[in-house]
């Protein structure tokens, strides 16, 4: 690798581009959302900048602060579940054979490239309530149900869409993890599940965290899923945002709300950096 | 304890036991399930869509011919095309950037640019709305001929591409034999034909593999598009997402499918370009 100053004139015709671009249309944006997140909204179209609080402390609100805490227990349950299913998924492919473990890690990631929003249309022709899956609950004698349009269907939602971010970095530290341990533990008369919940599971912490991150940082902050999925009370805090840019035309307000998910992500991230650091020692 | 194992049935052998495989079986059925018989129903003759009614082409043909359909996918692929084009442009410059030279402040400039990943989709997605609205771009771009009023939309999806495409075109440059622009040099040639003959031919399948994760990114964005796109400019998923509001159709499951086939092979020629291939180091 090469200092800047030895090519100067490639190293800032490489440079300036991307740069430029980021801080035009990514960072100034984001400034200016900061920026407006503590004005006033003087009149339907302009606002003006007070340095005032007031737009933070209203979302500490009752109203704003059960939305925003429904969205972190949803997207809690969404992450779990996706944990849940994950994790098979994820020791499995690892412990198949070589030969089938690229074609299975394609099938997992492959619906994720599959427009978002047709996979919450495919889920909503299964799940409503002239749909398939009451189709063949119909042929055993049972329902029809209304499954959809409640909090249950849109944490659905968000596993079914979230769940190949978490597959991804579990595979990677169980594939990493070094086998001998595992035979140490049950050659040493530890049980398969001893081992697993001693031995496997903290192994493969580091992959969980990161799972846990990449998966709850984009349901908290989703706002297809629910507008799509979820009724008129399964509202969470995406489509507040949404709403205030959009019907009720509160920029002030939706910038404060964007602002607030985002210290959230930070703090995630932030916390995944600490945790990565502190468990380097022991890291497989 | 002298008891003889099968091949396959050793303590570690999880890949064999059959609670995995049954279990494995079910999540991949959950997970496909849906998009199967999306498909599927796109060619049934049944308006509503529940049952099999028999086989049909008519609903392509339908979405074919719905010219408001027609537009957005117009729209959406010429956004998709032409923001492929920049974002892999300025991705690989990046990625040239963070590959050949020091600089100060270096981890802090790769964790800006890998901010547009990380951050939530519609914070991006209303800040630029907010820019663009300041800015007046968004009154200003709807005065614009096509494609030239997509121009917001086009800004957008670029920002949220690059990075990625720098980061896939970064790690083919780690495998780059440096000796061979020494040679190159050596023998002669300049700056830019090294540049030209020697790196992007080695750069050239993570090109091509960065550019196809941009153009179905570009392609499959709902969010971003809904909060920079004017009330006039409709994109295919802005589109569906209207229509899907108002209910299920097999019009839609035909459009659908047509999109879907079109990421499946984008991702799958991107994914055989990028695996740490046969293609042998410099």
């Amino acid at each position: 690798m090469d200092s800047w100053k030895v090519n100067p004139r490639v190293f800032w015709t490489l440079f300036t581009p991307g740069t430029f671009w980021l801080l035009l249309f990514f960072l100034i944006p984001l400034g200016w959302l900061f920026h407006d997140s503590f004005s006033d909204k003087i009149s339907i179209t302009e606002t003006q900048f007070t340095g005032t609080l007031a737009n933070y402390i209203r979302a500490f609100d009752a109203v704003y602060l059960t939305i925003i805490w429904k969205s972190v227990w949803i997207s809690a349950v969404a992450t779990a579940l996706c944990l849940l299913t994950a994790y098979p998924i994820a020791f499995g492919i690892c412990f198949a054979p070589a030969k089938w473990k690229p074609l299975l890690l394609l099938l997992v990631i492959l619906p994720f490239w599959i427009n978002l929003l047709i996979r919450t249309y495919a889920l909503i022709a299964v799940f409503r309530t002239q749909g398939y899956l009451n189709l063949v609950l119909g042929w055993v004698g049972l329902g029809p149900y209304d499954m959809l349009y409640n909090d249950g269907a849109v944490i659905i939602g968000l596993v079914y869409v979230y769940m190949p971010f978490m597959v991804l970095p579990l595979y990677a530290t169980i594939e990493r993890l070094d086998r001998s341990f595992l035979e140490a533990s049950l050659d040493l008369g530890g049980s398969q599940v001893q081992t697993f919940f001693k031995v496997t599971l903290p192994l493969t912490m580091p992959g969980i965290v990161t799972g846990i991150i990449l998966v709850f940082i984009p349901c908290l902050g989703s706002f297809l899923t629910p507008a799509m999925l979820g009724g008129a009370n399964a509202i969470m805090i995406g489509n507040v945002i949404e709403d205030q840019f959009k019907a009720a035309n509160d920029w002030p307000f939706g910038s404060a709300l964007s602002f607030l998910l985002m210290y959230v992500t930070f703090g995630a991230l932030a916390l995944r950096a600490f945790l990565a650091s502190r468990s380097k020692g022991v890291d497989v | 304890m002298a008891q003889t194992l099968k091949p396959g049935s050793g303590p570690l052998d999880y890949g064999n036991r059959t609670w995995l495989k049954i279990l494995f079986a079910a999540i991949f059925f959950a997970l496909y399930a849906p998009i199967f018989t999306l498909i599927a129903f796109s060619f049934n003759t049944d308006k509503r869509g529940v049952v099999w009614r028999g086989f049909t082409f008519d609903n392509y043909v339908k979405a074919w011919n719905n010219a408001d359909l027609q537009e957005a996918m117009l729209n959406s692929l010429s956004i998709a095309f032409i923001s492929t084009i920049i974002a892999t442009i300025l991705g690989s410059m990046v990625a040239l950037v963070l590959w050949r030279f020091r600089f100060p402040m270096k981890a802090a400039y790769e964790g800006v640019m890998s901010l547009p990943i990380v951050i939530p989709e519609i914070c991006m997605g209303v800040s630029l709305l907010l820019f663009f609205t300041n800015a007046g771009m968004m009154a200003w771009s709807v005065n614009f001929v096509w494609p030239f009023n997509l121009i917001n939309i086009i800004i957008a999806h670029v920002a949220f591409c690059f990075p990625f495409v720098a980061i896939v075109v970064r790690s083919r440059l780690v495998g780059f034999n440096r000796q061979l622009e020494e040679a190159s040099k050596d023998l002669g040639a300049s700056e830019w034909q090294t540049f030209w003959n020697v790196i992007v031919p080695f750069m050239m399948p993570g090109l091509i593999a960065g550019a196809l994760l941009a153009f179905t990114l570009s392609l499959d964005d709902f969010v971003i598009t809904y909060f920079t796109s004017g009330p006039e400019t409709v994109t295919f998923p802005v589109k569906v997402y209207s229509l899907v509001r108002r209910g299920v159709s097999p019009e839609i499951n035909a459009a659908s499918t047509a999109l879907i086939v079109i990421t499946v092979v984008a991702t799958i020629i991107a994914m055989k370009l990028q695996a740490p291939d046969k293609s042998g180091k410099g």
